[in-house]
């Protein structure tokens, strides 16, 4: 079952990820990992691997890889159209690939991120006991590109004796859950009310780090400058300029600038799948 | 002490020094509440993430009240000596602003000890408190596009050794040749919280 999977082209936007680096934040390193963690784990229970081996998250699509050996896939998270060997494959679903074979993934139609799993995991050198990039630290491997060779694991468990596992499709306009965060007291007391009161634009300026989202205004009781503090993934940090930095998978471990809010982590594989030029909504 | 909330999974404490945050982390360390899944010190604050499953953020907070934020003993954390050459970039933009020679900056760097207060801004870099009050500058206007690894720098209360390579606004005081921080080696730090650092000229 073992091989190696050569990326033919990266797509925009290609990373390896698994569940990243938990517990290591006192020492500067965040999580990281999979900006949806739960299609990480279902393309992994897919091909009946733990759910913490590393596969592909492919940003947009345009993702094509060729196997040298025979192996099992599973394409989870946007859904896009998918060929392996110029055959039509199902998404959420284990498909068997030849050696030879390319498997390529379209654009979503919906969706930013899709995972790519195979049987065995991604074998890559783990950096700190994980595989998973994490682009603001530079830590894990770097991002594919046309050329890369990855070597397929070994790391399995019994098949699921599942053919397909559907998944809701992302809604126009995502609703994200949000509890208070640690410095509403910074903000005026409408400021919650203001973040739910309309929908937020994605702006273009959104990766694995954070969304920088473009909606009403959010004021300022206090100015000056907030000391370091740990944030978390979700936090809704508020630059000056009081429009909300939605933090994901890669955020910064420590920031200066105070949270009004936190999205609920449940929401979080959400918030990952929406696109720039998108909108969403925040509800307490 | 102020124990406040931060979304559904975690509890910020709310300090007023950094001898608070050491000693409070320190305790929680050796004796952790029930339900905590993490601690992360910075400045003036300690983050407790927890497990939902295990406890709630009320009970959380009253377990955190009853912990002291005493700093914990100084004979029980362990120190690093870091050898310096100070040689760095800013030097002489560090004596203009602070009227020192550079021998003056060598001597009064080197003559205290420091304390790690907390790690941030990436992997491995920690803020190191006890800076002297006249070497506290402001960063530089335009940050480096590339600091080398082992850069000994200062900025406002702190000082730090640069772990790895990588942009920077501190102002660049020294190098070290040791490697406070390698991703090979476990564990990865020399420097975490709490850790005693003194400097050693070369």
């Amino acid at each position: 079952m073992t091989g190696k999977l050569e990326v033919l082209r990266p797509g925009p936007f290609a990373t390896i990820q698994d569940l990243g680096r938990p517990g290591l934040a006192a020492l500067g390193v965040g999580r990281s990992g999979a900006a949806d963690r739960g299609s990480l784990r279902l393309a992994n229970r897919l091909v009946g691997n733990p759910e913490d081996n590393a596969v592909v998250e492919a940003t947009l699509g345009g993702l094509a890889v060729r196997f040298t050996g025979h192996a099992v896939v599973a394409v989870t998270g946007a859904a896009c159209a998918i060929r392996v060997a110029g055959r039509a494959g199902w998404p959420d679903a284990p498909i068997p690939v030849r050696p030879g074979d390319e498997v390529e993934l379209a654009a979503p139609e919906r969706g930013l991120r899709s995972y790519l799993a195979v049987r065995g995991g991604i074998d890559v050198p783990p950096v700190l006991r994980a595989r998973a990039t994490d682009t603001l630290a530079n830590l894990g491997p770097p991002a594919l590109s046309p050329g890369t060779t990855l070597p397929i694991g070994d790391r399995t468990r019994a098949y699921p004796g599942v053919d397909l596992a559907p998944r809701p499709s992302i809604p126009d306009e995502p609703v994200l859950r949000v509890t208070p965060g640690p410095r509403r007291d910074w903000f005026t007391g409408d400021a919650l009310a203001t973040l739910v009161s309309a929908p937020h634009e994605v702006t273009a300026e959104s990766n694995r780090v954070g969304i920088r989202l473009d909606g009403p205004r959010l004021r300022r009781r206090r100015t000056g400058e907030l000391p370091p503090e740990a944030c978390v993934p979700g936090a809704l940090q508020v630059p000056p300029a009081g429009q909300p930095i939605l933090f994901l998978a890669d955020h910064p471990v420590t920031g200066g600038y105070p949270v009004v809010a936190v999205v609920e982590e449940d929401d979080l594989d959400l918030a990952a799948q929406v696109r720039p030029g998108q909108r969403v909504r925040f509800a307490v | 002490m102020r124990v406040r909330r931060y979304g559904s999974r975690a509890a910020l404490v709310d300090l007023d020094r950094p001898e608070q945050v050491l000693g409070l982390h320190a305790a929680l360390a050796e004796r952790p509440p029930a339900g905590a899944v993490e601690l992360v010190p910075a400045a003036r604050t300690l983050l407790v993430r927890f497990d939902r499953r295990q406890t709630s953020f009320e009970r959380l907070t009253g377990e955190l009240m009853r912990h002291s934020i005493a700093a914990a003993p100084e004979r029980a954390r362990p120190v690093v000596e870091v050898p310096v050459r100070y040689d760095g970039e800013d030097l002489a933009d560090v004596a203009a602003a602070t009227g020192l020679s550079t021998s003056d900056i060598a001597e009064r760097h080197a003559g205290r000890e420091y304390t790690v207060a907390f790690c941030g801004f990436a992997p491995g870099f920690a803020y190191l408190t006890g800076l002297d009050p006249v070497l506290h500058l402001p960063r530089r206007a335009t940050p480096r596009v590339r600091v080398p690894a082992g850069a000994v720098a200062v900025a406002g209360e702190y000082t730090a050794v640069y772990p790895h390579a990588s942009p920077g606004g501190w102002q660049l005081i020294g190098h070290t040749e040791l490697a406070v921080w390698d991703v090979d080696r476990d564990p990865p730090h020399l420097l975490g919280p709490g850790t005693r650092v003194r400097f050693v000229p070369r």
